[in-house]
């Protein structure tokens, strides 16, 4: 194999597992080392520089990190990261003069946002401070978009999302609200030096079935009814409540059910449960409430008697293996009150006249760069749940941050497509002989688990958080469950003088110095056994004495450090590793990490 | 020493041996040796030795003496039985214990101060009696505990890190041995495990003392331009003609022994030592050959490493003294000692 790369920052990049899954690659270890020290101000501030909304992101991420975490790997449970991006927002003092603000001169470019969703108000907040004048146009009275209307306030108050929501309005972007566009074109027409639309994916599906449109009255679109219940046009629904569909919304409904009356609540799955859209969480969550999810059962027909909706026929079905073919072995009815059908959203573009040369394509999308966010109209850009149909809030800020780049790039008249390209620092943590900067132990702690409120009192009112936040012991045990990925072991091959002595130390035999091969013959020669081929192999060039490799498969190391502290040539250092990924202010070389934040 | 002891990882992917032990099992204490050690080396070798070997770590008892090499059985096998003796007596020891417990896996370790200097006479007479034993030298040219001294098999020649370089003739215990009867004797180096281990398993394998003589460096007083025990000097120097695998008994039953018996040494317990490749001429049960052929290498300053001679039809300690066959500490003591009528008795033979 060729010596990897190091000079580039990909590859360590890739080392740390959860900010390479974050689409907005937040420095996770970065801010569990902050919160560790208790300094949640900072470690608030780091998180907010790539995500934006922490408070808001830590009580309802769709966490890709803690998949991708390594702790998963090494114990059989990831970090709570998303619980600890919450205990940043929750602890954090008072951030006065730390938060980004507008300057009084404008720069004389005028954005138009579409929507006061999180790829919005994530393309306000990067470009506010550069001088931009943005205009966001709202159809609701409240900002926030899908995470006010479609979350529920037991998940995510309204104080939190307020306050976030706040921060980047509060900078002056010229919000409208109860402002539905209904035209591009005349949108257009007002002159906008550029245009974003970020107006989510709207539109609940429908289920076609018989019986469909004959009690309209106890038939409900999720995301609807969300909405309705959010902005108190609902306050009730019939005891016996069926969801339909099993993704995350249909979670939402099915609790908010059970806060708005209902006491006996189904969610209705047509396949098994490994094939479930719903975070496992979320079904845990929905299952503690006494929610009961019926698996393999296919909607047929809505049963109306007297005009009136009392049940739902459902086919029951069983799959082959890997689900793809069913067959019916029974047909029943299961009585109710209220349906909600929760089975997906689309989105809807009605607004967008054809004729602007911004081109639609399949399932009437609009054409998106990928790269860029911009459409086939030049200076009309894409993000979020509307560019490529619906992903998640986290998906949504790391596109509202590429499409403020290339709105800055189009008002300055440059090439969008030529984007700025990720850096990265590497500092040593070396201290002394054998002390690093960072806590090196491993800590045995299991994750810990977040408390709830009691059922009993849960449902007193529909605003009341359920999850109450991890305690300061919680806390503290959780952040050191942190393995510290991104503090690198950084090898210098020319200090090598093969001693073994790192090999001999790892604790998971991650280490070996061999003769260079082709990856599949070096993978079958390593000390220990490479299942994990997702994890790329580190091979350093020539060694000195003998002319043999080092290589390392980072899949379960620990970053312990013991490889660097036992190196008698300090060939190994364990150097803390920063991603500097480029935002709209970047190139104006206004400091993108918050005044007063220094790193860990 | 390293800031935290190195942890357990539940679910790291190690392999695990016949015992269904990883080879975490066979470790021991943190080293407090110097990083980069070959004395940790040396430890790791002999971890995966017996891990590999699934040799049960209480059937094992290790030995040693004092200095740097003599702290390394703390870092290896915790499980096993130990015996940190006084300066040059683990060979005394072990002769001891061997004579009395006959069942365990005796493993010696000790230092070119330990038995060159002050231990050389109970090294040699552990030889001569042919103790089924290991018997490891950690062999540094130095006395690193007390900051860098020559020791007795620093070469003619080689420079320590500060003043003048050796003019005394070293002792080499691969000669030693040879001349005192020795059964089984290997050269290695610490740095080359892919040969160090296999030795390590034959020698356990052995019926006698295996005497292992490892150029281990020491890092911080021995490993300089100029020193002829360094990392470089050895890698630089070392003659590696001849490579003996060892083939344990249950993984290949019908091993085939060719027709030229010489290369393939059948052990004691039914295991095999093969020897893949040999010089011309060499070979490893000539006792007068042997030394020819390191002699010629030395004289043109080679370090020649691999098993260098064995001899495994030689009697141990306990079939010389025609004991029995189970150790004499489960032996009821009126038997073992049957009391002064039984002495009287014997006596009264003799006159």
């Amino acid at each position: 194999m060729e010596p990897t790369n190091t000079g580039e920052p990909e590859y360590y990049h890739r080392v740390v597992d959860c900010q390479w899954a974050c689409p907005a690659h937040t420095d996770v270890p970065g801010y569990i080392r902050l919160i560790a020290q208790g300094r949640f101000d900072d470690a608030y501030l780091l998180n907010r520089q790539s995500n934006v909304f922490p408070g808001v992101l830590g009580r309802t991420c769709d966490r890709p990190c803690e998949p991708a975490c390594r702790r998963g790997r090494v114990d059989g449970s990831p970090v709570a990261i998303c619980r600890l991006k919450r205990v940043t927002s929750d602890l954090k003092g008072d951030l006065a003069g730390r938060l980004p603000v507008a300057p009084s001169e404008k720069n004389g470019k005028r954005v138009a946002c579409i929507g006061a969703g999180p790829s919005s108000l994530t393309v306000a907040n990067d470009l506010m401070p550069l001088g931009y004048e943005v205009v966001m146009f709202e159809k609701f009275d409240r900002p926030g978009g899908l995470m006010r209307t479609n979350i529920p306030e037991f998940r995510l108050p309204d104080r939190v999302l307020d306050e976030e929501t706040g921060v980047i309005l509060d900078m002056g972007v010229d919000i409208r609200y109860n402002s539905p566009v209904t035209s591009m074109k005349s949108l257009l027409d007002e002159g906008f030096d550029a245009v974003f639309v970020g107006v989510g994916a709207p539109r609940g599906k429908e289920l076609d079935l018989p019986g469909r449109y004959d009690d309209p009255e106890h038939v409900h679109i999720g995301i609807d009814w969300l909405e309705s219940v959010s902005f108190g046009h609902v306050e009730k629904i019939g005891q016996r409540v069926l969801i339909i569909g099993v993704g995350n919304t249909a979670m939402d409904c099915c609790r908010t059910s059970r806060r708005v009356g209902a006491n006996d609540i189904k969610v209705m799955a047509r396949r098994p449960r490994e094939y479930f859209k719903a975070s496992p969480w979320e079904l845990e969550d929905a299952e503690e409430e006494g929610v009961e999810i019926v698996v393999n059962h296919a909607p047929k027909r809505f049963v109306i008697e007297d005009g009136h909706l009392v049940g739902m026929e459902f086919d029951v079905v069983e799959w082959d293996e890997g689900a793809r073919h069913s067959t019916v072995t029974d047909t029943v009815v299961i009585p109710c009150d209220d349906v909600i059908l929760a089975i997906g959203q689309e989105n809807a573009f009605p607004w967008i006249e054809r004729d602007l040369g911004l081109e639609f394509g399949e399932w009437d999308m609009p054409i998106v760069d990928t790269t860029t966010f911009q459409s086939t109209r030049p200076g009309v850009f894409f993000g979020g749940d509307a560019a490529w149909g619906p992903k998640n809030i986290i998906w949504a800020v790391a596109h509202g941050h590429q499409a403020a780049i290339s709105i800055d790039r189009h008002c300055r008249g440059e090439d969008v497509a030529e984007r700025p390209r990720d850096t990265m620092g590497l500092v040593s943590t070396k201290m002394g002989m054998n002390e690093w900067s960072y806590h090196n132990d491993y800590n045995p702690s299991p994750r810990q688990q977040m408390s709830h409120v009691e059922l009993t009192r849960r449902f007193e009112a529909l605003n009341l958080e359920v999850e109450l936040g991890f305690t300061a012991e919680q806390t503290a045990r959780e952040a050191q469950r942190c393995l510290n990925c991104d503090v690198q072991t950084a090898f210098q091959e020319k200090l090598c003088i093969e001693c073994d002595a790192c090999i001999d130390i790892c604790p998971v035999q991650c280490l070996t110095i061999t003769h260079n091969g082709e990856e599949n013959d070096l993978r079958g020669r390593l000390s220990a056994p490479s299942p994990n081929r997702d994890q790329p192999l580190f091979v350093s060039g020539a060694l000195p004495q003998t002319g043999r490799v080092m290589v390392k498969d980072e899949n379960v190391c620990v970053h312990c450090g013991l490889c660097a502290e036992r190196c008698p040539t300090s060939a190994w250092d364990m150097e803390e590793f920063t991603l500097e990924i480029p935002y709209a202010a970047s190139v104006h070389r206004i400091p993108v990490r918050a005044s007063g934040t220094v790193r860990s | 020493m390293p800031s935290i002891t190195k942890p357990l990882i539940p679910l790291a992917p190690l392999a695990k041996n016949e015992l269904g032990l990883t080879i975490r099992d066979y470790e021991g204490a943190m080293s407090t040796l110097c990083a980069g050690c070959g004395h940790d080396s040396v430890t790791a070798a002999i971890v995966h030795a017996f891990w590999e070997l699934s040799t049960p770590p209480h059937s094992i008892a290790k030995l040693s003496g004092i200095g740097c090499s003599s702290k390394t059985p703390t870092y290896f096998v915790r499980g096993a039985h130990g015996f940190n003796s006084a300066h040059g007596r683990m060979a005394t020891i072990a002769t001891g214990a061997y004579a009395a417990n006959r069942e365990l896996t005796y493993l010696g370790i000790s230092g070119d101060g330990d038995s060159l200097s002050i231990g050389l006479g109970h090294m040699a007479h552990a030889i001569r009696r042919n103790v089924k034993m290991v018997y490891v030298i950690e062999n540094n040219g130095v006395y690193g505990l007390t900051k860098g001294q020559l020791s007795a098999s620093a070469d003619i020649g080689s420079k320590p890190k500060k003043g003048e370089a050796n003019i005394i003739a070293p002792i080499d215990p691969i000669m030693l041995g040879l001349s005192l009867g020795a059964t089984f004797l290997a050269r290695s180096f610490s740095g080359d495990k892919e040969q160090l281990i296999p030795i390590l398993k034959a020698a356990v394998a052995h019926n006698g003392l295996a005497l292992i003589d490892v150029i281990s460096p020491c890092v911080t007083f021995n490993d300089h331009e100029g020193s002829t025990k360094s990392y470089r000097f050895m890698r630089e120097h070392e003659v590696k003609e001849v490579v003996a695998d060892f083939v344990p008994l249950r993984r290949e039953i019908h091993a085939s022994i060719p027709s030229d018996g010489t290369r393939v040494v059948p052990m004691h317990d039914g295991s095999i030592v093969r020897f893949r490749s040999v010089p011309e001429d060499y070979d490893p049960h000539d006792r007068s050959r042997v030394e020819e052929y390191i002699r010629e290498h030395h004289a043109r300053g080679e370090v020649v490493t691999g098993l260098l001679y064995v001899d495994e039809s030689g009697q141990t300690l306990h079939e010389m003294g025609n004991t029995p066959s189970t150790g004499l500490n489960k032996i009821p003591l009126a038997d073992l000692c049957p009391g002064s009528s039984a002495l009287e008795a014997l006596q009264e033979d003799f006159r």
